[in-house]
């Protein structure tokens, strides 16, 4: 009995001192530099050429490195080399493979060759794929079930080596686009941009079919038409006609390097039931590498070894040194030595360790928002008192992506240029009071949209001057929704005044398709229906599975739906070409899924999309936008705004809601952090006891009954 | 008792079969190969190209269950069914459809599962029998109704609470074990003390309750009072009678859920972020990946079958009188 009051004892003193029990983390990780934060999915796809998920970006853009990267400061958004030594060049060639000058018009040109020039001395991380044996060959490039047996990670072998970085590695990545042994996203939209890649994706499915499975398919052996190597450290990419855009592209994982030996190493036999493959083993140059995959728990990225290095950027925009942007300019780069993923699905539990300093950067979801966020006096957002006595820190960013409801244009009620269609349109358009849905169903954080393109995109006028005159007009000099008054005459003019069909009396019935469902998507669902009765129309929400939903897209039969875009790249061309006619949904399995066809429109894009910024592409924006305002075939709805927040010890961040290789610049204080996950999760042990004292007085009364019970005389 | 176990192994083949065809049948009707193919393959710029190749890369251009294009054997077996779903009667699942091995996923992911399901079996049977026996010792007085009280107000209370109650107290307000995570090896203690406490006191309220009902039953029969009256100690005739011969509808309840275990709880992983195979099925769903679904669903139904045979043979080892054939 002493012996359990000693070890009672102990515990309690054990607690007593600042030793951390809640720490989910391993003791002697406790002071080191590492970034702390979570996942809530599991990435599908580590490989360059099919990752397209922010999830999976935001992994493997810290391990792949494409020839260009954005300026991690200047906005708008900049591109800037990355391996390469200077940007692009870009040489335009007329169909007789004549030079053309810079300004020639988009007619002439029938190709564009972009020449790029990597850096030398850039290096692969470490990898057994690059091993050498004694006669330069590569050690592990036939490799036998024995060598197999005590191999469970990249890192258990027991050679590890590297190699320089070349063009041919970014040649190969392209073909590997057009594999079918990849099945890249981007393969049909890069087909209409690069020189023979059609073509080739073709041949590789023939020469494929003839192939065992997961077997090797040497793509250096097929030349590409668009893309070569011109020496070690240059090589072209050719682009059907002027495609401007394609510099945001090769800032993108998709165009990164991958070395052919490291493919080849994938492909042996008996890789892929060890779940030995690229993508879920990348292998690449940038400042990290992904040192422990394991999705169902943890990922971890540990600092490259062999990174080539890079530098804080030394200039900005105006404010960033104030907001102490600029302390670390010049320093080397990456600061931190590793970042933990770790599984979290929940986002009560993610929350609370948060709030423990278990993570170093948090989102805020809807459940945690007034814990977290006050508006003030002038509707700004602001830290509660709980937050600033953490010290953390608040930065906002209004996201490159929009949330609409689009009118599916081939409709025969809602679609069409006519009038009638149009007024009905406009009228739903004042009717639905986005403010207020920002208001009631993102906690404030979003911008209500003037138009197709979000700000920090060229285009995008922040002025404030700049509104929907079909929806707002000025009062007074403010911009002001219209009255509901305004929409009701609208809608009168289209033939339904007050709701009701002119000519038949019907009352008008309108149906929103949606794969969204259960309680929280009902008070969406049940606050969109009262807009709309504003209007007395009778609005029929269609809920629906997702698969089913894509199909009513794909073939236009749904009325109405709720649709979203995340950019790809910062240009308007990426939000105007979701209305550009020969890019519809049905029919052309184009992203336009409203199917708006305006031949004005579609001329202003074929222009536009050629252009430089400048004032003649400026123009020509607002031109488009004035239109599809006009016509109405979305609900322009809102642009969402981010909002995250850091812990005390982490240096100040810009958000990027482009660029995903951003982990390089962020910086923390590891001992600070100690100090105060100590100083918040001191265990507290009285509850403990008193759980003790309630079960031993609850069983007090027992005990004194079985006595009693065993002493008594059986009646 | 040999024949009659033999016997009942071959019976859980036209089961086996039965549930595959099921679970295929169900899973094709909600998804077509094609809206498989737009899950995997991604959201934006999605060619129909891309869909083709997704669908031959991955055997699912194939028709369901015949193929018109072949003849003899093969009309049957090029077919998405026998490669997809036969195959796995000779326990090869394969890989999922994101290109993960299956049997190396489920080895990886039992794991956690068992750390958590195998402390909540055993010390939740022994929690809930031993309060099942003090409610019945007690029974008719004020212990006995304050226990059947508690015991209807914990089943009343949903499971979610508890778990979000035990994170909130025991990790957030008195930081004494983590909010969630898992580790490999020793330290995953620290893990699994709370889900493994909030599981067993989430079952306490439901599994008295039933304890309690079938010991009553066990007291108001004959050899109990036999047992009184030959002098034996209250104590005595609950742990040594009583309790041996509420064995049969124990047994019954546990060992039919032991194989179980294996399959791990979603509610509990998910929250506690416990890697284990709870989540891996509902999240093949959401994926819509088959290649998942389906094994789980056969390896589900083959510890299904297992279950209950060791029920019979646990049958006939506690009760004597209960004869196989």
């Amino acid at each position: 009995m002493n012996r359990i009051w000693l070890f009672v004892i102990t515990v309690l003193l054990a607690g007593c001192d600042q030793h951390v029990w809640n720490d989910p983390y391993p003791a002697h990780d406790s002071g080191a530099n590492i970034l702390y934060s979570s996942f809530e999915e599991r990435p599908k796809h580590l490989d360059p050429a099919q990752s397209y998920s922010s999830n999976e970006t935001e992994i493997i853009s810290q391990i792949y490195e494409p020839p260009l990267q954005y300026h991690y400061l200047k906005r708008p958004y900049t591109l800037i080399p990355q391996t390469l030594s200077a940007m692009p060049s870009v040489t335009y060639l007329n169909a007789a493979g004549r030079i053309l000058p810079h300004d020639a018009a988009p007619d002439s040109i029938a190709q564009s060759v972009y020449e790029l020039h990597i850096r030398p001395g850039i290096h692969y991380q470490p990898h057994p794929a690059f091993a050498l044996d004694d006669h330069g060959q590569l050690r592990y490039a036939h490799l036998s079930a024995n060598d197999w047996r005590h191999i469970h990670h990249w890192q258990d072998f027991r050679q590890l080596g590297t190699r320089e970085l070349v063009a041919a590695d970014y040649v190969y990545e392209i073909k590997r686009l057009a594999s079918p042994q990849v099945n890249s996203p981007i393969l049909g939209l890069m087909s209409e941009h690069i020189a023979g890649l059609q073509e080739y994706a073709d041949r590789l499915s023939v020469l494929a079919q003839g192939l065992p499975e997961n077997a090797y398919l040497d793509l250096n052996r097929y030349p590409l038409a668009g893309a070569e190597v011109v020496d070690r450290y240059t090589y072209r990419i050719r682009l059907k006609g002027k495609y401007p855009q394609f510099l945001y592209w090769l800032a993108m994982p998709f165009f990164s390097p991958v070395p052919s030996e490291v493919d080849r190493f994938y492909h042996q036999p008996g890789m892929t039931e060890r779940n030995f493959t690229l993508d879920w083993h990348p292998v690449g140059t940038g400042p990290y590498l992904l040192s422990e995959n394991d999705p169902n728990r943890q990922m971890i990225l540990t600092r490259n070894p062999n990174y080539h290095g890079d530098n804080y950027p030394v200039s900005g925009e105006p404010g960033d040194a104030a907001a102490g942007l600029l302390r670390d300019a010049g320093k080397p780069l990456p600061f931190i030595d590793q970042e933990v993923f770790s599984l979290e699905k929940e986002t009560i539990p993610y929350w609370n360790k948060f709030l423990q300093g278990y993570y170093d950067l948090s989102g805020i979801g809807s459940n945690s928002f007034d814990q977290a966020i006050r508006v003030d006096a002038q509707g700004q957002p602001q830290l509660t008192d709980e937050m600033r006595r953490k010290g953390m820190g608040l930065a906002t960013a209004v996201t490159a992506s929009n949330s609409y409801v689009g009118f599916n244009m081939l409709d025969s009620v809602v679609g069409g240029v006519s009038e009638r269609a149009r007024k009905l349109r406009q009228a739903i358009a004042i009717a639905v009071d986005y403010e207020e849905f920002i208001s009631i169903f993102a906690n404030g954080r979003g911008i209500p949209a003037q138009g197709p393109i979000p700000p920090g995109i060229y285009g995008y006028d922040d002025s404030g001057a700049d509104f929907n005159p079909v929806v707002y007009h000025l009062v007074n000099g403010k911009v002001e929704r219209r009255p509901i008054g305004d929409a009701k005459r609208l809608l009168a003019e289209a033939g339904y005044p007050d709701g009701r069909d002119a000519k038949t009396g019907a009352p008008l019935v309108m149906y929103l398709d949606t794969p969204a469902a259960g309680p929280d998507a009902k008070a969406g669902f049940d606050w969109m229906i009262k807009q709309f009765a504003k209007l007395n129309i009778q609005l029929v929400v269609r809920s629906t599975d997702y698969n089913r939903f894509q199909d009513k897209i794909r073939h236009g039969s749904a009325q109405m739906f709720v649709w979203g875009w995340n950019a790809d790249y910062p240009d308007p061309e990426n939000f105007l070409f979701l209305l550009y006619g020969p890019n519809m949904k049905v029919g052309k399995n184009g992203e336009n899924v409203a199917n708006y066809q305006n031949p004005q429109f579609d001329a202003l894009f074929d222009k536009m999309k050629y252009l430089d910024n400048g004032p003649e592409r400026l123009a020509i924006i607002r031109q488009m936008v004035d239109i599809v305002r006009t016509d109405s075939p979305w609900l322009f709805g809102y642009f969402p705004k981010a909002f995250g927040l850091r812990q005390a010890w982490m240096s100040p961040t810009k958000p990027n809601v482009i660029a995903n290789n951003t982990l390089k610049y962020r910086k923390i204080d590891p001992l600070l952090r100690q100090q105060l996950r100590k100083k918040w999760n001191r265990p507290v042990l009285w509850p403990l006891l008193a759980l003790g004292g309630l079960i031993f007085a609850l069983l007090l009364p027992a005990i004194w009954a079985w006595r009693q019970r065993e002493r008594s005389v059986a009646k | 008792m040999m024949a009659y176990l033999i016997r009942r192994l071959f019976y859980a083949v036209p089961i086996l079969l039965g549930v595959n065809i099921l679970t295929f049948l169900l899973f094709f009707v909600v998804n077509t190969p094609d809206d498989m193919a737009r899950m995997h393959v991604g959201r934006k710029h999605v060619t129909e190209q891309a869909i083709t190749q997704w669908k031959v890369e991955h055997g699912y251009d194939k028709p369901l269950f015949y193929n018109r294009a072949e003849h003899g054997v093969s009309s049957l077996t090029d077919t998405i069914f026998f490669n997809k779903s036969l195959r796995m009667f000779a326990l090869d699942f394969g890989a999922s459809d994101d290109g993960r091995d299956i049997a190396r996923e489920i080895k990886t992911r039992a794991g956690p599962s068992l750390a958590i399901a195998i402390p909540v079996f055993v010390l939740g049977l022994l929690v809930n029998v031993s309060f099942a026996l003090m409610m019945v010792f007690f029974r008719a007085t004020y212990l006995d109704r304050l226990g059947v009280v508690t015991a209807v107000v914990l089943m009343s209370i949903s499971g979610l609470f508890y778990i979000i109650a035990g994170q909130y107290f025991f990790a957030k307000l008195w930081h004494l074990v983590p909010i969630s995570g898992f580790a490999a090896g020793l330290d995953s203690w620290r893990f699994v003390l709370l889900p493994v406490l909030v599981s067993i006191v989430a079952g306490m309220g439901s599994g008295t309750r039933w304890y309690r009902s079938i010991f009553l039953e066990e007291m108001s029969k004959d050899y109990v009072r036999t047992a009184r009256a030959k002098g034996l100690s209250e104590w005595r005739v609950l742990f040594r009678h009583v309790l041996q011969n509420g064995m049969i509808p124990i047994l019954t309840g546990a060992v039919v859920v032991l194989p179980l275990l294996f399959m791990g709880s979603l509610l509990t992983e998910s929250f506690f972020g416990i890697p284990g195979l709870g989540s891996y099925v509902i999240d093949a769903i959401q994926a819509q990946d088959f290649a998942i679904v389906r094994a789980m669903v056969f390896i589900g139904s083959v510890l299904y079958i297992f279950g209950l045979w060791l029920t019979d043979i646990a049958y006939a080892w506690a009760d004597p009188r209960v004869r196989l054939s």
